[in-house]
C-alpha cells in the first residue's frame, strides 16, 4: 500500500438481511489519484461508496481516511472531513434553484448561527457574500451560469448531474465520489464531463473515486481501478495491468474487443 | 385479577371495532401507496346512508345492497376524479387530498341525510353473557366474529381470485404490474369499493354502538395508531394492532386514570404508537425498506 | 409595463438578497405598510377590524408558522392548534403570575414555551419519517387539549377551562379598543413575517427545503438533520405558538382549551394548501381566502329566498367547497394562491404586450 494513501478500506464487509452484498473488501486510494470503480451490475460498487461515506454501515472491517480510522463512517463526519459525493439517481433538491443547490454545498463553510442570519447581524452578511462568490466561481467552472435561478427539477438530465457535481465541488472536498457521472450521456457530453472531472483533479488536487460503466472512457481517465464482482474484488491497479489480469477478463470484460 | 381480564378482554374486544376500521385502511394503502384519511368519512356516508334507508321503510337487505351500490359508485369516482390525476405524487400530497376528500363527503353525507343522531338496531342484544366466569358483551362477541369472517374472504379475495393477484402485483411494483398487463385503475377501483364494503360492515356496527353521527368519521383517528402499531401493509397487523391498542387504552384508563387524570384514552393509543415507531418504525407486521441511493 | 425592470441592475450580491429586487416591489410594500398602520385604523369600522383584519392577520401568522415546518422543512404536522393553544395558555399563566411582566416580553415566553413543546413532539421526526409524523403531531394535538382541561391550574382553576385577556398594554398605551387590538395584531405579525421571511431565505430556509426534497443528499453534504429538523419544529412552534396567544387575547378575548381543537389543525394546513407551500406571501393569501370565503358565502345564501338554504346546510355547503378546493389546487396548482400571483405578475411585467 502506497505511504500517501488517503483513503484505506480494510476487509470492509456489508450484508442487508442477511445477503452479503460487499464480501472482505481492501484497497486503498492515494492523495491525488483518479481511482475507477468498475464491474457488472450488483457487484457492490454503489453500496461500497455508501460505506466509505458513511450512508450504509459495514458489518466488518476499517476505514481509513486522512490518517483517522473508524470501523464506521458517518455522514456528516465524512462530509466534515472531507469527502463529497454525487449519485447514481441524481439526489439533487428538486424545489430549489441551482445556485441554492450550490450554496447548501458550502454549509459547512459557514460560522454564522442562525438567530445571526435571520436577524442580518454580525457576520452574516459579509459571510452571505463570500459564499455567494464561491459558488459562482463553481458554478462558473462547470458553465452552468446561465441556470443560475432556474429550478433544478426542470432542468433537463446532463445539465443535472453537472449541478449535482458543482454542489459536491462546493463543499471544496479532499475526496470526490462520483456513482455514475456519466451514465445516460451521449459521447460529447461524456468527454465534457471527462473534461470537468479531470481539471477539478489536475486544478484543485481532488482525490477522485468513481463508477463508470465506459471501460475507454475508465481506462482513459483513471490512475487507478477496482474491479468488483459479487461483492468481491477481483482486479486492483493501474489500467493497463488490469486490463490484463487474466481475472478480471473473465469475470467483468469477457472477450476482448 | 377477575376485574383485570375483564377489563382486558373488554379492551380486546373493543379493539377489534378498532381493527375493522383499521383493516379498510390497509387494502387502500397496500394498492395505492395512500393514507386514506377520508376513510372515517366513509364508514360515516355508509351508516348514514343505510340508516336513513331503513328509517324510509326500506328493507334491511334492500338498503344493504343500495347503500353497498353507493359506496361502489363512490370509489369509482374517487378513482376518477381524485387518484388518477394525482399518480405519482408524494404521500404527503396523497394524503392531504384525502383529507381534502374526507370533508366532501362528511359535508355531502349531512347535506344528504342530515346532522341528528340516528338510533341503529341491528337486532343483537347487549346483554352480557357469562363465560367462564367472566361477563362479556354479547354485541362485541358478534363484532369479533363478523371481523373473523371478514378478514378470511379477504385473504380468499386476494389469494385465491385473479383480482387479488393483480392486488397483489400492484402493491408489488405498481410499474412492473402495469408492465405486463394488470390495469392499475381497475385494481385502485376495485380496492376503493372493498373498502367502501369494510367501511359499510364497520359503519354499521359503530353505528350500532355509538347511534349514526358525526362522530362516526373520528374513528378514524382511532385507526392511526392501531395501523402504526400493526404497520401499514398487513391485514393481520391490523387486527392485532387493533387488539392492542384496545386492550392497552382500557388498561391504562382503570390503572392509570386515577393517577393522572381519566379521560387519556384520547391521546394514550398515539403515545403507544409513538413509542412503537420508535422501536420498530415499520409496525409489527411491516417491512422495513431498505433505502437506495 | 407596470413591472418594468429595464434599467435596475443588481451590482451587488446584496442587491440579489433583496425581498423586491425591484424598486416596485419595494414602494408597493412601504405602500401597503404605511396604509396598513395608518391609513385602515383611520377608515376601518369595528366589524372589519374584529371580524376579518384581526383574524386574517393571526391567521396569516398562524399560517407562516406551519408552512416553515410543512411547506419548507417538509415535515407533515396535524398538530398546529395544540402550539397555539400551548402559547395562549403559556401567555395567559405568564402574565397572571409574574405580575409586572410586559405584555409582549409574556407573549415572547409564550411563543417560547410552544417551541419547547414542539421541540419535544418533534424529536420523533429523527427516526420517523415522512407523514408517519402525523402521529408524533397528533399526539401533541390530543396531549395538549387533554393535559389543559385536566388540569385546572392551566386556566387558574376556572370552571370550563376558559382563559380571559389580560389588560392590553404596551409600553403603557392601551390597546383594548378594535383599532387598537388590530394595530397591536398587525404590529406584532409584520415583526414576525419579516423575521420568517428572512428565515426562510436564509442558510437554514435552505436546509430545510434540502432536508424536504432528499434528507440522505442532505446529511451527505453535511446538514445536521436532527438540529435542522428540531430548529423547525422549534421556529414553527414559536410563531405559532405566538399566533395562539394572539388569537386568544386580540381577536377572541376569551378562550377554552376547545377553541385549538384538531379542526384548527386542519384550518391551518387548509391555508397553507390552498395559499402554497413553501410561500410566504402565500400565507396571507391562504389566510384571506379561508376568512372571506365564508362570509362570502352566507352573503350569497342571503340573496336567495329566506329559508332556501338554512345555516347547517350552508356549513355542510362550506365543507363540500373546501374538501373540492383543496383537492382542486392539489391537482392543478400544487403551489397554490401565490404561484396563480406570481403568474399574474409575470402578465404584469409585460402587460400591454404578451412576449
Amino acid at each position: 500500500m502506497s505511504a500517501a494513501a488517503l483513503l484505506e478500506l480494510q476487509d470492509i464487509s456489508l450484508s442487508f438481511k442477511g445477503v452479503r452484498a460487499i464480501s472482505d473488501i481492501s484497497f486503498a486510494v492515494a492523495e491525488g489519484e483518479i481511482c475507477a470503480l468498475i464491474g457488472p451490475n450488483g457487484a457492490g460498487k454503489s453500496s461500497l461508496l455508501n460505506v466509505i461515506n458513511g450512508v450504509y454501515q459495514p458489518q466488518q472491517g476499517l476505514i481509513r481516511f486522512a490518517g483517522r480510522e473508524c470501523r464506521a463512517m458517518r455522514p456528516h463526519d465524512a462530509a466534515l472531513g472531507g469527502i463529497a459525493r454525487t449519485f447514481q439517481n441524481i439526489a439533487l433538491f428538486k424545489g430549489m434553484s441551482v445556485l441554492d443547490n450550490v450554496l447548501t454545498g458550502r454549509n459547512l463553510k459557514r460560522r454564522a448561527g442562525w438567530l445571526e442570519q435571520a436577524l442580518r447581524l454580525g457576520r452574516a452578511p459579509g459571510e452571505d457574500d463570500r459564499q455567494r462568490e464561491a459558488a459562482e466561481q463553481v458554478l462558473a467552472f462547470l458553465r452552468i451560469q446561465p441556470w443560475r435561478d432556474a429550478i433544478v427539477g426542470r432542468l433537463p438530465y446532463g445539465l443535472q448531474k453537472r449541478v449535482e457535481l458543482a454542489r459536491a465541488l462546493a463543499a471544496e472536498p479532499r475526496l470526490l465520489l462520483l456513482d455514475e457521472p456519466m451514465a445516460g450521456m451521449n459521447a460529447e457530453e461524456k468527454a465534457q464531463m471527462s473534461r470537468f472531472i479531470l481539471d477539478i483533479n489536475r486544478e484543485f488536487g481532488t482525490t477522485v473515486v468513481l463508477i463508470e460503466h465506459d471501460i475507454g472512457v475508465v481506462m482513459s481517465l483513471s490512475d487507478h481501478v477496482v474491479v468488483l464482482d459479487y461483492g468481491r474484488k477481483v482486479g486492483d491497479g493501474p489500467p493497463d495491468e488490469v486490463r490484463r489480469n487474466p481475472e478480471v477478463i473473465a469475470a467483468y470484460l469477457g472477450t476482448r474487443h | 385479577m377477575e376485574f383485570f381480564f375483564e377489563v382486558l378482554i373488554g379492551g380486546l374486544l373493543a379493539g377489534v371495532m378498532y381493527s375493522l376500521v383499521a383493516i379498510g385502511f390497509v387494502l387502500i394503502y397496500k394498492a395505492s401507496g395512500v393514507f386514506n384519511f377520508a376513510q372515517g368519512a366513509m364508514v360515516l356516508f355508509a351508516a348514514l346512508t343505510f340508516v336513513s334507508l331503513l328509517e324510509r321503510g326500506v328493507p334491511f337487505w334492500a338498503a344493504f345492497a343500495v347503500t353497498l351500490a353507493l359506496m361502489v359508485a363512490l370509489a369509482l369516482l374517487i378513482e376518477r376524479a381524485v387518484l388518477r390525476p394525482l399518480v405519482n405524487r408524494s404521500p404527503i400530497t396523497l394524503f392531504m387530498a384525502t383529507l381534502g376528500l374526507s370533508y366532501v363527503i362528511e359535508g355531502a353525507a349531512q347535506a344528504l341525510w342530515g346532522a341528528q343522531v340516528h338510533g341503529l338496531e341491528l337486532g343483537i342484544s347487549d346483554e352480557p353473557l357469562e363465560l367462564g366466569g367472566l361477563l362479556l358483551s354479547q354485541f362485541d362477541l358478534f363484532a369479533a366474529a363478523t371481523a373473523a369472517v371478514l378478514v378470511i374472504a379477504l385473504s380468499l379475495l386476494f389469494n385465491r381470485t385473479r383480482i387479488g393477484l393483480a392486488l397483489r402485483a400492484v402493491a408489488d411494483d405498481p410499474l412492473a404490474a402495469q408492465a405486463v398487463g394488470v390495469r392499475l385503475q381497475r385494481v385502485w377501483a376495485v380496492v376503493w369499493a372493498v373498502a367502501g364494503f369494510v367501511g359499510l360492515v364497520a359503519g354499521l356496527l359503530w353505528g350500532a354502538r355509538l347511534g349514526v353521527q358525526f362522530s362516526l368519521s373520528l374513528v378514524v383517528l382511532k385507526a392511526l395508531p392501531v395501523l402504526i402499531i400493526g404497520g401499514f401493509t398487513s391485514v393481520s397487523g391490523a387486527i392485532v394492532g387493533g387488539l392492542l391498542v384496545g386492550a392497552s387504552e382500557k388498561l391504562a384508563e382503570v390503572y392509570l386514570g386515577p393517577w393522572i387524570g381519566g379521560g387519556l384514552e384520547n391521546w394514550f393509543p398515539y403515545v403507544l404508537a409513538l413509542l412503537f415507531l420508535l422501536v420498530r418504525p415499520a409496525g409489527l407486521f411491516g417491512e422495513r425498506a431498505i433505502e437506495r441511493v | 409595463m407596470l413591472y418594468r425592470e429595464a434599467g435596475q441592475f443588481s451590482v451587488r450580491y446584496a442587491d440579489d438578497r433583496r425581498f423586491f429586487r425591484l424598486r416596485q416591489g419595494r414602494l408597493g410594500l412601504a405602500a401597503l405598510l404605511t396604509f396598513a398602520f395608518l391609513g385602515v385604523p383611520l377608515l376601518g369600522n369595528d366589524y372589519w377590524f374584529s371580524a376579518i383584519l384581526i383574524p386574517f392577520l393571526v391567521l396569516s401568522l398562524a399560517g407562516l408558522g406551519l408552512n416553515l415546518l410543512t411547506g419548507y422543512a417538509g415535515q407533515l404536522s396535524l398538530g398546529s392548534a395544540a402550539f397555539m393553544a400551548v402559547g395562549a395558555f403559556a401567555t395567559y399563566n405568564f402574565e397572571l403570575r409574574l405580575p409586572g411582566l410586559p405584555l409582549l416580553a409574556s407573549i415572547v415566553l409564550g411563543g417560547l414555551s410552544a417551541a419547547l413543546v414542539a421541540v419535544l413532539f418533534g424529536l420523533p421526526s429523527l427516526r420517523i419519517k415522512g407523514f408517519y409524523l402525523i402521529v408524533s403531531t397528533l399526539a401533541a394535538q390530543f396531549f395538549v387539549q387533554w393535559a389543559l382541561t385536566r388540569f385546572g391550574w392551566f386556566s387558574n382553576y376556572n370552571s370550563s377551562g376558559v382563559i380571559t385577556a389580560p389588560p392590553l398594554q404596551v409600553a403603557g398605551l392601551d390597546f383594548s379598543s378594535p383599532a387598537g387590538r388590530y394595530l397591536l395584531t398587525l404590529g406584532v405579525v409584520s415583526a414576525l413575517f419579516w423575521l420568517g421571511a428572512n428565515l426562510a431565505r436564509s442558510e437554514l430556509g435552505r436546509n430545510w427545503m434540502a432536508v424536504r426534497d432528499m434528507d440522505t443528499a442532505a446529511a451527505v453534504i453535511g446538514i445536521p438533520l436532527l438540529k435542522t429538523k428540531l430548529l423547525a419544529f422549534a421556529i414553527s412552534g414559536f410563531f405559532l405558538g405566538v399566533a395562539g396567544a394572539l388569537w386568544a387575547f386580540t381577536y377572541l378575548g376569551t378562550v377554552e382549551p376547545h377553541g385549538f381543537d384538531l379542526s384548527r389543525s386542519f384550518q391551518i394546513l387548509f391555508i397553507i394548501i390552498i395559499g402554497g407551500l413553501g410561500s410566504i406571501l402565500g400565507n396571507f393569501l391562504g389566510a384571506a381566502f379561508i376568512v372571506l370565503f365564508p362570509l362570502l358565502l352566507s352573503n350569497l345564501a342571503t340573496l336567495l329566498p329566506a329559508g332556501f338554504i338554512d345555516a347547517g346546510q350552508l356549513e355542510n355547503l362550506q365543507k363540500m367547497v373546501f374538501g373540492v378546493l383543496i383537492i382542486l389546487f392539489l391537482i392543478k396548482e400544487p403551489e397554490g394562491l401565490a404561484r396563480l400571483w406570481q403568474r399574474f405578475r409575470e402578465r404584469a411585467r409585460l402587460w400591454p404586450l404578451r412576449y
